[in-house]
């Protein structure tokens, strides 16, 4: 088994494009010391990136999986990843790597690889509840053009959002979760998802009318 | 430019302020300590009987972490994961000779090696207890020594702050570093009694210090050789009575003439 993340057909950390993003802009590289942190003692420094990102990683796993169970065991495995990639980088490579865009894509191949085996299950993305709960819920996400501000922000407004996000082509999802929920820039979001701008664009355009006809359709299903 | 008109552009709005409405949520408390042991990077800890009873000693790849005592294995684990938010298990197999000849005196800390791992203290905390680890075994040094060997004479208080927070005491021997009114004072393994029983153990005699203090005596001077030192230097420790001088301050040895002892160092 690979110590990276690479897997056939999805490029791992070694051809992270995060990293070939901040070479390319180096200027837009954000100087941060836990990069030199890493590159001088990996083992004392790799707690503090994990605490750092912790939260960061599960919310995008739980995003993208749909589930707690799977999210905390991608985000699990993806920070094993990183830690065994960078075991391996030596230290002018980690000094380069731009951080947050290399574990999301981390995290992103090994959600991937777990779809591949078995699909993704829709449950428990609020505290508890069961299958037909959740379905409830979905129906209960409005018209968007209806009120938003107070009608959205509902705890189970946003758990029907959550469910349908989830339940986007993995491609869609990827790209409206990295720019919208994860309010990165399109720059990050093409680079992590290994695309050129316009691609990532085009997706995240794409999933976001997936979204809007899939939240029309649960207000339908939820009248008739 | 995309000329789209308001009527499609709200509801992707809306969409779009929805979507970052969506809470981040906290990983669970289970994920670091998993990934920390998935990774080999989980502390572990060695049970070892010391004159004030079994104490457990943790240590990660950068060094001994923690220190403590404790009723059970299991309750110190739990205190250290309290402590540190890191997984520990027991390690594999005996301590290390070296630590076991440390905590039994049979070998100087600074000549095994021990490495500390200090992490999520300050500069200021490193650099009190890294001194406090200078003082040799049978001897004890004031707060005010540290403050000032470190380059804080004015932060006593300070110095006494940090040496409470010791995650390592005993292999840091924060139970040398005493009040200089000769008041043995506090300690946080298990407060001032564990404090004598160490220091009577290393033979630093606390009771005859306490009554030289009482006395007024902070200082011992070598007529013969006009030097002056912390009573338990072991400098002064094999001098002839007759030779023997003693001060109430360090102002008052320099005004005799006497230097400092280069060891001990008992003034600037």
């Amino acid at each position: 088994m690979s110590t990276t993340c690479a897997t056939e057909g999805f490029p791992g950390p070694s051809e992270s494009t995060g990293l070939r993003l901040v070479k390319g802009h180096a200027a837009m590289a954000p100087a941060d010391p836990r990069n030199e942190e890493l590159a001088a003692d990996l083992d004392a420094a790799f707690e503090g990136l994990v605490r750092a990102f912790q939260d960061r990683l599960y919310s995008f796993a739980l995003r993208l999986c749909g589930n707690r169970e799977d999210a905390e065991e991608v985000a699990q495995d993806s920070f094993v990843r990183a830690y065994r990639a960078l075991k391996t980088y030596p230290a002018e490579r980690i000094r380069a790597l731009s951080l947050q865009a290399w574990l999301y894509r981390i995290t992103l191949n090994v959600a991937r690889n777990r779809w591949r085996g078995k699909r993704v299950r829709l449950v428990s993305l609020g505290n508890g509840g069961s299958d037909g709960e959740d379905a409830r819920r979905a129906w209960d996400v409005p018209d968007a053009s209806e009120r938003p501000d107070s009608r959205l922000e509902r705890e189970q407004d946003r758990r029907g959002l959550a469910s349908l996000v989830a339940s986007l082509p993995e491609r869609y999802r990827a790209a409206i979760i990295l720019r919208y929920v994860e309010g990165l820039r399109l720059e990050e979001v093409a680079a992590i998802l290994n695309q050129p701008l316009g691609t990532a664009k085009s997706n995240v355009h794409r999933a976001v009318n997936l979204l809007r006809r899939a939240i029309t359709d649960s207000r339908r299903a939820k009248r008739s | 430019m995309k000329t789209q008109s308001k009527a499609s552009d709200s509801p992707t709005l809306a969409i779009a302020r929805s979507l970052a409405a969506l809470p981040r949520e906290r990983a669970p408390r289970s994920l670091l300590p998993a990934v920390l042991k998935k990774v080999g990077l989980a502390d572990t800890y060695w049970e070892i009987e010391t004159p004030i009873g079994r104490i457990f000693i943790a240590h990660s790849r950068q060094g001994i972490s923690m220190v403590s005592r404790a009723r059970s294995a299991r309750e110190f684990e739990r205190a250290f994961e309290r402590r540190t938010g890191r997984p520990i298990e027991r390690a594999k197999g005996k301590p290390p000779a070296d630590l076991r000849a440390v905590v039994a005196g049979r070998r100087k800390a600074a000549d095994a090696h021990l490495r500390f791992d200090l992490r999520g203290l300050s500069e200021f905390e490193r650099a009190v207890l890294l001194k406090a680890f200078e003082i040799p075994r049978g001897e004890v040094r004031p707060y005010s020594w540290i403050a000032r060997e470190i380059g804080h004479a004015g932060a006593v208080r300070a110095t006494g702050s940090a040496l409470a927070k010791n995650p390592v005491p005993v292999l840091i021997p924060c139970h040398r570093v005493v009040r200089s009114d000769g008041h043995l004072g506090n300690y946080s393994l298990g407060g001032p009694r564990n404090k004598r029983t160490l220091l009577e153990a290393e033979g630093a005699q606390p009771a005859t210090l306490e009554k030289l203090a009482a006395s007024g005596v902070r200082y011992f001077g070598n007529e013969a050789e006009k030097y002056f030192c912390f009573p338990t230097c072991g400098g002064i420790g094999s001098l002839m009575r007759e030779n023997l001088v003693l001060f109430g301050s360090d102002r008052e040895a320099l005004a005799a003439g006497y230097r400092p002892c280069a060891a001990c160092r008992p003034a600037a």
